[in-house]
């Protein structure tokens, strides 16, 4: 199947548009006002997209296509800002070659930058098409009107944009003096599109990485050491070598990899490398049991990210509160295990990738490889679900590294379901300390949030490398300085500064440097364990208190869009105060503004606690969302469903196993995850704000979801349980 | 490498000269270029590389071919099209029931095992035919929607 890769590229051939300046360049790079989203870094219009003769529009994205639907929904926004079908918009994404750099697909932006790019330049892409044709109709251009790429005047005339493609000059900076439509005039933004992708998927036409076929391609696969650190002492390549079907054997330090003729001759090799060598291995790990208090021992770096009211005395408190919680480390667990294809060919190297990032990936492989970046093209194509930092860049340097030594034949690197387990970077483990003290009426007067972890990305970024085979080559390479994702948004303290309004509140970040697990982003980083402390401890407050969760909640709130969405969830779900505990059936609710800065979501849940066995389950899931202006509802409700049942999985289940040497889940059995007897049954309101700004959604479940659980066990067993996951044997223990 | 192998697939026969021991995922995969059955764990835990075996739901990636000799073998693509879906893949459409769907090969065959079994399932019974494929997107509630939209279509 080259048919990915190839229509990529003859999309990118299309014949567009050239020629005469109808409008010169308004003002020069130096003195440009700055650009809203993406358009900032990419500021060619043409950048973006292409009107081409046949018909058709070419769109340009440095988004990538996750399984979130993003590109059905930047096709929804050109074809309102552009007045045509969506049907002629062709999507051209992630590929370093031919589309806008616009870093990372992640952290819920690609509505709230790309979006807004693909917005602002399609509308002055209208306008241009629009003044040219009124020069040829002798009208007024705002007396033009457009449909579906043709634009009429009063008198019947009319001109298509494709006749026009040819003039209209896109090879200029982009302006953003196009307003974009108001909402009341958009036809498809706002309306559930079927999402463009799925058709293939459910009928098995190539649609993954995984599904690349190229001529005289290879299978390979890598072998890593046994642990983070072991050395390779000996290695018996010739063994490998005999192996059936073997074309290549790659060693470079501690790196191993094999190519075959067929996939499982490499699997079947793979075997035969882990015969072939032998490791010294000094690697220790900390005591699992003791991971939480070992991390806490290690040298931290303390940033005070909020600090308020600490210069009045402390009122008189009627009641002081303090609560710990953890969060173990957590898999991304993708169902199918990261997969690249690789070719050098002419001195280039092409690598097709499921990257959430082709431009940060491209540069970290020229590091890696002692190349060019002009060298390397970067190609994405979809594969299994990442929700985050997986293996999707390091899979993509072995296959690199394996094509390297195998005459140019092309080689597709998929990992094996241990490789994934055992060397993916794992969501850090946190450990989360809160106080708060209580005055007359129950009204919070004084509260600490203290939270602890490493650092939440270590993709590639601009020192280091961040590749996994480079820190195992003869000539290793030294990985980036962990560093802070500064705040608003924030890393391991994202969500730490709570959006309730009080008086006196001090929050502190202790970054911790040293990583004893490799850990990465994770679907919403930090803030799915600090809401989920700060919505438990709500509620712990709250029943101090003697006042309606819910209710206390409110109280101690001012934004308008929070009380509405809390409202929302709690008469959706039928929300009623005063329920008594204890029972073994429970309900909770809990309510974030992902990152203080994007989407609100209040959920409620309904669990059931089995005494036998002390298993939880989660029978329903209750949402009210406002994501801003709603692109796609419907792929909305779909992103928030998945994380409302993703952030169940993790919490009621999930927490990667190690002993003193290495990674010990290394399969489905050792990392069980949520199944279908147990998913809730889910429903999700979505609040329609079409005057404002659209905000990422995809993130926006996660601590919610976690800690509305946690307030749910509480409700149904009369104890806080503050150490994730909430499993059945920690219930067990006082309950059954 | 031992005497060819003669596959039934989506109702062609295939001979193919592989050692028997290969599991029949990647026969399908590579040498026929059928993407649907896709490699999750190889471990027989996940369900990513279901196909059907004289009608059962079987795990390609643990199944030799030697077995698959003489059996007739349906994979998703031998269901229907994009342009004449079967009434599961139509179903699989309608509820959007995927997110990455990297899964969903799985999820559809499964389904359309339980449905010939069991025209008439109720919500408990879909579950519990799904239990052993695993989501990581969480599509699981559009996914149990899909099945029960094919079963009403399907209903005689
Ligand atoms: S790939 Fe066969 S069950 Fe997972
Ligand atoms: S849709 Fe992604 S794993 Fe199921």
């Amino acid at each position: 199947m080259t048919g990915l890769a190839l229509t990529r590229r003859r999309f990118g051939q299309a014949i567009a548009l050239t020629i005469a300046f109808s409008m010169a360049p308004r003002v020069g790079a130096a003195e440009a006002a700055k650009l809203p989203g993406s358009l900032e870094g990419n500021r060619m219009l043409d950048a973006w997209l292409r009107v081409n003769p046949d018909g058709t529009v070419t769109l340009f994205t440095g988004k990538v296509e996750l399984g979130q639907g993003i590109l059905t929904a930047l096709r929804q926004i050109a074809a309102d800002e552009l007045d045509v079908a969506p049907s002629r918009i062709r999507i051209v994404s992630g590929d370093t070659a031919q589309t806008p750099d616009e870093g990372f697909t992640a952290g819920s932006q690609s509505i709230e930058h790309g979006g807004i790019a693909v917005r602002y330049a399609c509308a002055e892409a209208r306008g241009i098409l629009v003044k040219l044709a009124a020069a040829k109709l002798h009208g007024a251009p705002d007396e033009l009107t457009v449909e579906d790429g043709t634009i009429a005047a009063r008198d019947g005339k009319s001109l298509t944009y494709w006749a026009l493609s040819a003039e209209a000059q896109l090879r200029r900076e982009a302006t953003a003096s196009v307003m974009p439509k108001p909402p009341e005039r958009l036809r498809y933004v706002g309306k559930s599109a079927p999402r463009l992708d799925i058709p293939a998927k459910v009928t098995g036409r190539a649609s993954f990485v995984q599904d690349i076929r190229l001529p005289g391609m290879l299978f390979g696969r890598v072998l890593r050491p046994p642990t983070y650190g072991a050395e390779l002492v000996s290695f018996d390549d010739a063994r490998v070598r005999r192996a059936v079907g073997v074309v290549a054997v790659v060693r470079d330090g501690r790196f191993l990899g094999v190519v075959a003729g067929r996939e499982e001759q490499a699997i079947a090799a793979r075997d035969e490398l882990a015969r072939a060598a032998t490791w010294r291995d000094e690697t220790a790990l900390p005591a699992s049991a003791d991971i939480y208090s070992y991390l806490k021992s290690l040298p931290a770096e303390d940033h005070v990210i909020s600090d308020k009211g600490g210069d009045t005395p402390p009122p008189a408190a009627l009641s002081s509160h303090a609560a710990t919680y953890t969060r173990p480390y957590t898999a991304h667990a993708s169902i199918g295990p990261s997969c690249a294809v690789a070719q050098f060919k002419d001195g280039l190297l092409t690598v097709w990738t499921h990257t959430q990032g082709v431009f940060p990936l491209r540069r970290d492989l020229a590091k890696a490889l002692d190349m060019d970046v002009a060298k390397i093209r970067c190609i994405h194509v979809q594969g299994s679900g990442c929700y985050g930092h997986n293996g999707a860049d390091d899979v993509a340097l072995d296959a690199a590294l394996l094509a390297r030594g195998s005459g140019g034949r092309p080689v597709k690197v998929q990992w094996m379901r241990d490789d994934e387990f055992g060397w993916e970077p794992n969501g850090p483990a946190m450990i989360v300390e809160l106080r708060a003290s209580l005055g007359a009426g129950g009204a919070i007067l004084d509260w600490t949030h203290d939270v602890w972890t490493n650092t939440h990305s270590t993709r590639p970024q601009q020192d280091g490398c961040n590749l996994l085979a480079s820190w195992h080559l003869a000539q290793p390479k030294a990985p980036g300085k962990p560093a802070i994702i500064p705040q608003p948004a924030g890393g391991g303290d994202r969500n730490a500064i709570p959006l309730y309004d009080l008086p006196r509140q001090r929050v502190t970040h202790h970054f911790i440097r040293q990583m004893p697990i490799r850990v990465s982003a994770l679907r919403a980083l930090g803030a799915y364990a600090n809401i989920f402390a700060i919505e438990s401890f709500m509620d712990e407050l709250a029943k101090a208190a003697r006042v309606d969760p819910v209710e206390f909640r409110m109280r101690h709130l001012n934004d308008e869009r929070a009380i509405a969405a809390i409202k929302a969830a709690a008469t959706y779900a039928g929300w009623q105060p005063g329920v008594p505990g204890g029972t073994g059936k429970g309900r909770g609710f809990a309510f974030a503004k992902y990152k203080n800065l994007s989407a609100y979501l209040a959920v409620v849940v309904d669990v059931e606690i089995e005494r036998r066995s002390g298993q939880a389950r989660v029978t329903k899931a209750m949402a009210a969302i406002d994501a801003g202006q709603v692109i796609n509802p419907d792929g909305l409700i779909n992103q928030t469903e998945g994380g409302i049942i993703q952030a169940a999985s993790w919490t009621l289940k999930e927490q990667v196993r190690f002993d003193a040497e290495r990674i010990t889940s290394r399969d489905w059995s050792g990392y069980p995850i949520i199944t279908f007897p147990e998913v809730p049954d889910i429903k999700v309101t979505v609040l329609d704000r079409p005057g404002e700004r659209p905000l990422g959604a995809g993130e926006a479940a996660q601590g919610p979801t976690a800690a509305a659980i946690g307030n749910a066990i509480a409700h149904a067993t009369g104890t806080r349980f503050r150490d994730l996951p909430l499993t059945a044997d920690r219930i067990k223990r006082v309950f059954g | 490498m031992a005497d060819a192998i003669e596959l039934s697939i989506n109702g062609k026969m295939h001979r193919l000269r592989v050692s028997p021991d290969t599991p029949l995922l990647y026969v399908l995969r590579n040498d026929l270029e059928l993407n649907g059955a896709k490699f999750g764990c190889g471990l027989a835990q996940c369900g990513a590389c279901t196909v059907l075996v004289e009608g059962d739901a079987v795990r390609s990636c643990s199944y030799p071919v030697a077995a698959a000799q003489g059996r007739p073998i349906i994979t998703i693509e031998g269901l229907g099209s994009v342009d004449r879906p079967h009434p599961v893949q139509r179903a699989f459409i309608a509820e959007q029931a995927a997110q990455c769907g990297y899964c969903i090969n799985g999820m559809v065959m499964a389904a359309t095992a339980l449905l010939q079994r069991n025209p008439n399932p109720d919500h408990a019974a879909i579950r519990q035919a799904l239990a052993g494929n695993l989501c990581r997107c969480g599509t699981h509630a559009r996914i149990l929607r899909a099945v029960a939209r094919a079963a009403l279509e399907m209903a005689p």
